[in-house]
């Protein structure tokens, strides 16, 4: 029986490229499917969390296919992969929408990235954050006896650039989530690992053989660190 | 000091960058992280690409997956795709082009040429792209700019803008292939493009494009400087240090160029590496 992995359709973003890039990454080892039904959600082995847009919009939609249900029982039980506004939404709320909660799963929220200003009274960097940057994998636990890294990180170079595309970024209130740190006018969590879930603010199905290799990584992971 | 306190804000602000940014820049580019980009682009026209690309080792130089594919060994950051297709029957042809494309292909897609609304933009989201280049239906109805944000997120929403300079420091917005004029300012318009939620600007040269004798440098950084979003420089590129102009002066965040590709006179790497000499942060 190969895995079972459900890709979350919400109405939100580009679910055929995740879809493909995951199928891509399993080859043949895995049968990816993409559903709004909280059945095939139930019974996947890994779930897949895309999203994109406004949180107002992605929780909106969510609760209108009642699936937050659904998704908030698969976390901490089997892998999840939240990519995006698929991080986003796993926090209580963001600045963007401060009405609107969040899954409340991990705490904190996420605001505006800062432009800066320089001497002349100009933003120093563009805002959406759009390109290549690079993340420094974090290691886990603390202390001295904090090495190895997370297993979604397995094989891929630390600084390893991935594809950003978002205007605002998480703020964990627990700094031991932050698995993954990219710098843009000061560091910011670009993934955040809890118990059988990794999240991340860039694209994996958009980033090239790192971003395959990071999918893969989640396709072999029983959900251990 | 009293010469300089008497000049106006924004002489002072001239000045400044000229006097003190430039010798600066490299170490600017240096301490920043992210990548600037490198973007070919290709022209579809019912779902073919056209305008001669001449890779010496692919079968068919018309199959946008065969060219895409090609361009991702070699390094593109991202690739656009320029639909000028005429015919109203083949329209639909550039959604199995980004399909075909994005079953394969795992870099980012931006797509342009006749999006009109939100229902072709979901279209081409759907299919793969990420993000939709809009250009002649922001100028008849701006307010589809911040209808496609608000909908999809800025993040996947490119204005593009084809420039031609009227007056010194001086350009307006042209349509239809540079034929028709708006009288538009292009400064002003892309500000405005910006305050309704575009996500980035694809500022074309008219005067440039086609003469590869590099970009318009002075438009692209009167636009980079106006505007707090992402910047694509095109048109005009003939040789890589024109690229790595468009970033040094220009100031655009990426740079977009199609011949010097298309006719394998430099492989993408072989522009990254030049960059990178230049001490552009890219991605190699």
């Amino acid at each position: 029986m190969p895995l079972g992995i459900t890709v979350v359709d919400y109405g939100m973003g580009n679910l055929r490229s995740v879809a493909r890039a995951v199928e891509h990454a399993a080859q043949g080892r895995a049968r990816v499917e993409v559903s709004d039904r909280a059945r095939a959600i139930g019974q996947a082995d890994r779930i897949v969390l895309p999203g994109q847009g406004a949180m107002r919009d992605c929780m909106a939609e969510l609760h209108a296919r009642r699936l937050i249900d659904p998704i908030r029982e698969c976390l901490g039980r089997k892998p999840v992969l939240g990519i995006c506004m698929g991080l986003q939404v796993l926090f209580e709320f963001s600045e963007e929408d401060p009405d609107t909660e969040g899954f409340g799963y991990l705490k904190g929220d996420s605001v505006r990235l800062d432009p800066g200003i320089d001497a002349s009274g100009s933003p120093v960097r563009k805002i959406p954050h759009i390109g290549w940057n690079r993340v420094r994998q974090a290691r886990i636990g603390s202390g001295a006896g904090a090495s190895a890294v997370h297993p979604l990180w397995r094989g891929i170079a630390d600084d390893e650039r991935f594809y950003f595309a978002h205007s605002y970024r998480v703020r964990p209130k627990d700094p031991d989530l932050v698995a993954g740190v990219c710098e843009y006018g000061g560091e910011f969590a670009a993934a955040v690992a809890a118990e059988r879930l990794f999240a991340v603010q860039f694209h994996p199905e958009k980033s090239q053989r790192a971003g395959l290799a990071l999918l893969t990584n989640f396709i072999d992971w029983t959900g251990e660190i | 000091m009293r010469s300089l306190r008497c000049r106006h804000r924004k002489d002072r602000r001239a000045l400044f960058r000229t006097r003190l940014l430039s010798p600066l820049s490299s170490l600017f580019f240096k301490t920043m992280t992210l990548a600037r980009r490198i973007i070919p682009c290709l022209d579809i026209d019912a779902g073919r690409v056209v305008k001669g690309v001449r890779f010496v080792d692919i079968r068919d130089a018309g199959d946008p997956v065969e060219v895409a594919r090609r361009y991702d060994e070699q390094g593109a950051d991202e690739i656009c795709f320029l639909d000028i297709t005429a015919s109203s029957d083949e329209r639909n042809t550039i959604v199995a082009v980004v399909e075909a494309v994005a079953d394969q292909v795992f870099i980012p897609l931006t797509v342009g040429g006749g999006v009109r609304g939100i229902d072709d933009a979901r279209r081409l989201l759907n299919a793969g792209a990420d993000k939709v280049s809009i250009n002649t239906a922001a100028i008849i109805d701006p307010d589809i700019v911040s209808r496609l944000a608000n909908r999809f997120g800025s993040q996947c929403i490119v204005v593009a803008v084809d420039a031609k300079m009227t007056a010194p420091d001086q350009w307006e917005i042209f349509t239809h292939g540079g034929r028709r004029a708006t009288g538009l300012d292009a400064v002003q318009w892309c500000r405005r493009m910006a305050d309704l939620g575009a996500g980035e600007i694809l500022l074309t040269s008219m005067d440039k494009d086609g003469t590869r004798d590099g970009f318009d440098l002075a438009l692209t950084r009167s636009v980079s400087d106006a505007v707090p979003i992402p910047v694509i420089a095109s048109g005009g590129v003939g040789e890589l240090e024109h690229l790595a102009q468009g970033v040094i002066d220009g100031g655009a965040d990426a740079v977009l160029a199609a011949s010097i590709f298309h006719f394998q006179d430099h492989r993408i790497v072989d522009a990254k590496r030049y960059m990178a000499a230049r001490g552009i942060e890219v991605r190699l």
